[in-house]
């Protein structure tokens, strides 16, 4: 039991080998085979992923950090002291992110063998989300920021492949499919810019980005709220600092908890040390955490160079930069456009990616960093109204929607902005509970969406064929032959059916039960009703939010709390109406088109996920039940979920429970459900296909409907404001910058016109004038000696003989003159 | 008893007889005599200066000119015959093909 946490390196490698045998070999295996490996991969990740939470369970919850082999010391650069060690945590924190990641990966991996049947690239499918998942471990399991951010791109690159998987569908499809892939990825960029300015402020400011050094105590408070299950506000860790350290090897012992270390130790001696805070550890060794903490009690002022500043301010700024990462990966305001479109994926991934997992990963960073958030209140003030906003503007923007995988995009965002809201007010812990169910209920409606979509299309192709007397009749619903290929000819055929609008639904509970019940539980349980798992989640959020504004100390706090809990009792009503209305009109009343009337269930491998998260979506919410309702803490414990993160988190409480809050949200809840039905229900959306129903029966419903059809504007305003902007000020930028100012005036006029001029000057008087000067001087020079000396060369041989004759004399004469005068 | 030096002073009034004739004639014919004349002007010289010393050397030196002299009238009266079947003439101020 002991060894379990070092499996911790076997849930990263085998998604990736399941990745790299289905790039090179899947598209040899086939889909049967290529669809076992991905999904054997998930599961026996999950398979770990459960025995790790065996193990922390079994040994109390204290964290492990794992140096994995073969990547000991990722980053050293020893003479500028850098040291980023690649270290995986397995903590209360990271398990449950393993298990949701794992867990409703598996499902979905299941899912998808039957979503994907038949698409040509079946196993690249496959091949990307086992790359997903290896990302997403990295960025769940990682003991540094730095880890963290490698997981965060990777996921950003997987989402972007899936998102554009079908880029090349015809008919312009394909177009709008890599054109949200792009846009994901643009936005994504926009984030991860706050992220990166965070990782190194913190890294100026703490001199390494570890989380928690091996063998340092996360929450110094959590033991003693296990043992004695005593569920009050978890104070702060405040350890009487400076007392004396015990042993400084200590906190250099790698992979070891703090028991199995401080046993280590106790091999030699006869005592044995138990520590129960971190007062032995020097701040320099702490993880980041700690060190803040200590920091914070010191009065510590962070040295920039010219200037320095309080850690409060450093804080507040790392936070700020955390939050702008956190709006673009978790989808929240201003960033959040990204989300809705990248629906243009196939369905498994926007439940795997889109909502279960990978949006969710803003949320693990700020609740991973709560230490830091807790100590930042003006940027905890700012993440609750950027949290609380998002969820009432998306939980509006959905109320119009028509297209049935935008609304739950939008319910996501929503729902992301409940999660982001609830860090605002420091529930943690909330947070992360929230996190999950909403993993369990948003998947399971994504995937029944997925299921009601792909009977429409088969349903949508059975009734062609009979229309067109192709007589597949005997073939029956559960023709499952390759629909990727359909499309194509689908689109050729009429490309007017969109299987995805609601409007051509209609009466599909009778032709898809199983799909029809579990969607009905995702709903029920995603509208906060009792006892399903959204209505404990989201209730001990508003709780959270209402207790913050009644018990922070400060004016932001009590603000902050205040207006997250009205912002969030609106968004749950909107959350209930649009969820209530796409039942209406998917599952109710008479089917609209004939693909509706032909919809056939879906497969096993399909309609096995949606039943497995049915069930967790109805159980799912008694992970965390309060203490004072119903009895319920003699059946479940109470608080189970938040107790267990303690030992990860600093700063988690648990809320009690308000009935007053909790039975206005139920209401509420109700009140919309029945409000939906009296405006969509009993077929009054039998003619929805002009205008909506809400239109005629709610005054000024025509304009409330066209604000959320048209999504408050917020692309069209971004066009306006950034993407207009962008493409006039490259287009001057091009045109009259770099073409007409650059090409056409400088190019011509300074460097043309300057080269033509030096080569002027050198070819007229320098290479005419002087250099062929010289050389036909010489030529000419040449020519006229040689003029005059052939003259002497007459031809007459008279004329030779008297200059040979002169010649003799000359030679006799020279000869002869010596001796004359001698 | 004619003395050594009479025949010098004959020696060169023939050789100077001669240079003139080849400096002033244009008959090649004519050219060809002067040119035998200064050979037999140097002959006459040789053969003096070895009556002189008393030596043989001069007279063998005599007999070699007067066997080049031979050679060298059949090789050129044949380029004369040559010229004259080519140029129809003989005149050595005629023939300046080869003038610069």
């Amino acid at each position: 039991m002991e060894n379990y946490p070092s499996l911790v390196t076997l849930i990263l490698f085998i998604p990736l080998i399941g990745f790299l045998l289905n790039l090179f070999v899947g598209p040899r295996l086939g889909e049967r085979l290529s669809s076992i490996l991905g999904t054997t991969a998930a599961l026996l990740s999950f398979v770990i992923a459960v025995l790790l939470w065996a193990y922390l369970r079994g040994s109390g919850y204290e964290a492990v950090v794992v140096n994995p082999p073969f990547l000991d010391g990722w980053i050293q650069i020893g003479t500028a002291n850098v040291s980023i060690p690649w270290q995986m945590r397995v903590d209360t924190l990271s398990v449950t992110m393993m298990l949701v990641v794992t867990g409703v990966g598996s499902l979905i991996h299941i899912y998808a063998a039957g979503y994907m049947h038949g698409d040509p690239r079946f196993s690249r499918f496959f091949t990307y989300l086992n790359l997903f998942l290896f990302f997403m471990l990295i960025l769940v399991t990682g003991n540094n920021f730095l880890m963290m951010f490698v997981g965060w791109e990777g996921v950003g690159v997987c989402s972007f492949l899936l998102i554009g998987f079908w880029f090349d569908r015809p008919n312009g499809v394909g177009w709008k499919n890599s054109n949200a892939a792009r846009k994901a990825m643009i936005l994504n960029r926009v984030g991860d810019f706050g992220i990166l300015t965070a990782v190194f402020l913190i890294f100026w400011t703490f001199g390494t980005l570890d989380y928690y050094r091996p063998g340092e105590i996360a929450n110094v408070n959590a033991g003693a709220h296990g043992e004695t299950s005593e569920h009050g506000e978890a104070a702060p860790a405040e350890g009487e600092h400076g007392e004396a350290a015990a042993t400084d090897s200590h906190g250099e012992t790698a992979a070891a908890t703090e028991g199995e270390a401080a046993a280590e130790d106790g091999h030699g001696t006869t005592t044995s040390v138990v520590f129960t805070n971190n007062d032995h550890i020097p701040t320099e060794q702490l993880g980041v955490f700690g060190q803040a903490e200590r920091m914070i009690q010191d009065h510590h002022q962070v040295d920039f160079g010219p200037f320095s500043l309080p850690i409060e301010t450093v804080l507040v700024l790392i936070t700020l930069f955390m939050l702008l990462g956190a709006t673009g990966k978790s989808a929240q305001i201003p960033l959040f456009v990204w989300l809705p479109d990248a629906m243009a994926g196939p369905t498994p991934v926007s439940a795997l990616i889109h909502a279960a997992t990978m949006v969710t990963a803003g949320v693990y960073m700020m609740c991973r960093s709560n230490v830091f958030f807790y100590n930042a209140e003006l940027t905890s003030f700012i993440v609750a109204i950027v949290g609380a906003t998002t969820a009432v503007m998306a939980g509006f923007v959905a109320l119009g929607q028509w297209d049935i995988k935008r609304v739950l995009a939008y319910s996501t965002v929503s729902q992301l902005g409940f999660m982001v809201a609830a860090v605002g007010v420091g529930a943690y812990g909330a947070a992360m509970f929230h996190l999950v169910t909403h993993a369990f209920f948003k998947a399971l409606l994504f995937l029944g969406s997925g299921s009601v979509i792909h009977g429409m299309e088969h349903g949508h192709h059975h009734a062609a064929h009979r229309a067109h007397g192709h007589g597949h009749d005997d073939h029956g619903h559960d023709t499952h032959d390759a629909h990727g290929d359909e499309h194509g000819e689908e689109h050729h055929d009429d490309h007017d059916f969109d299987p995805q609008d609601m409007r051509n639904m209609g009466g599909l509970a009778r032709r898809m039960p199983i799909t029809f019940i579990t969607y009905l539980i995702g709903t029920l349980a995603l509208a906060g009703i009792f006892p399903f798992a959204g209505f404990w989640s989201k209730d001990e959020i508003l709780a959270d939010s209402w207790l913050k504004g009644l018990g922070a100390g400060s004016f932001l706090g009590s603000a902050g709390g205040y207006i997250v809990f009205a912002l969030l009792i609106a968004a749950a009503a909107f959350t209930a109406f649009y969820m209530w209305r796409q039942i209406e009109m998917v599952f109710f009343g008479q089917p609209r088109t004939e693909a509706a009337d032909h919809a056939p269930e879906s497969v096993f491998s399909m309609t096995f996920p949606l039943m497995v998260l049915a069930f967790l979506s109805i159980f799912g919410g008694f992970l965390n039940t309060p203490s004072n309702v119903l009895g319920l803490e003699n059946i479940f414990t109470a608080h189970n979920f938040t107790t267990w993160l303690e030992h990860s988190l600093v700063h988690v409480h648990a809320a009690e429970f308000q009935p007053g809050i909790a039975l206005a949200a139920l209401a509420l809840a109700i009140g919309a459900i029945f409000a939906a039905r009296s405006i969509y229900g009993k077929g009054k959306s039998s003619n929805v296909a002009d205008h909506d129903p809400i239109a005629d029966r709610v005054s000024g419903g025509a304009t409330i409907f066209g604000l959320a059809n048209a999504r408050l504007y917020w692309d069209e305003t971004y066009y306006r404001l950034f993407e207009n902007p962008f493409n006039k000020a490259s287009q001057f930028l091009a045109n009259t910058l770099d073409w007409r100012f650059w090409h056409d005036y400088f190019h011509n006029t300074v460097i043309a016109k300057g080269f033509n001029g030096i080569a002027q000057l050198l070819s007229k008087p320098v290479d005419i004038g002087l250099i062929d000067g010289i050389v036909n001087g010489v030529g000419r020079l040449v020519r006229g000696i040689s003029g005059g000396v052939r003259k002497v060369q007459t031809g007459y041989v008279r004329t030779y003989a008297i200059s040979f004759m002169l010649g003799v004399v000359l030679v006799i004469v020279i000869l002869i003159l010596p001796a004359l005068q001698r | 008893m004619l003395h050594t030096t009479d025949f010098v002073m004959l020696s060169a009034v023939l050789f100077i007889l001669g240079a003139m004739g080849v400096l002033l004639k244009k008959n090649a014919i004519l050219l060809f005599m002067s040119v035998e004349l200064m050979l037999n002007a140097a002959n006459l010289a040789l053969v003096a200066f070895a009556k002189q010393w008393n030596q043989m050397e001069g007279h063998l030196f005599v007999f070699f000119v007067i066997a080049v002299a031979a050679a060298e009238v059949a090789v050129g009266l044949a380029l004369i015959v040559a010229i004259f079947h080519t140029k129809k003439s003989i005149n050595v101020d005629e023939l300046h093909q080869m003038e610069g």
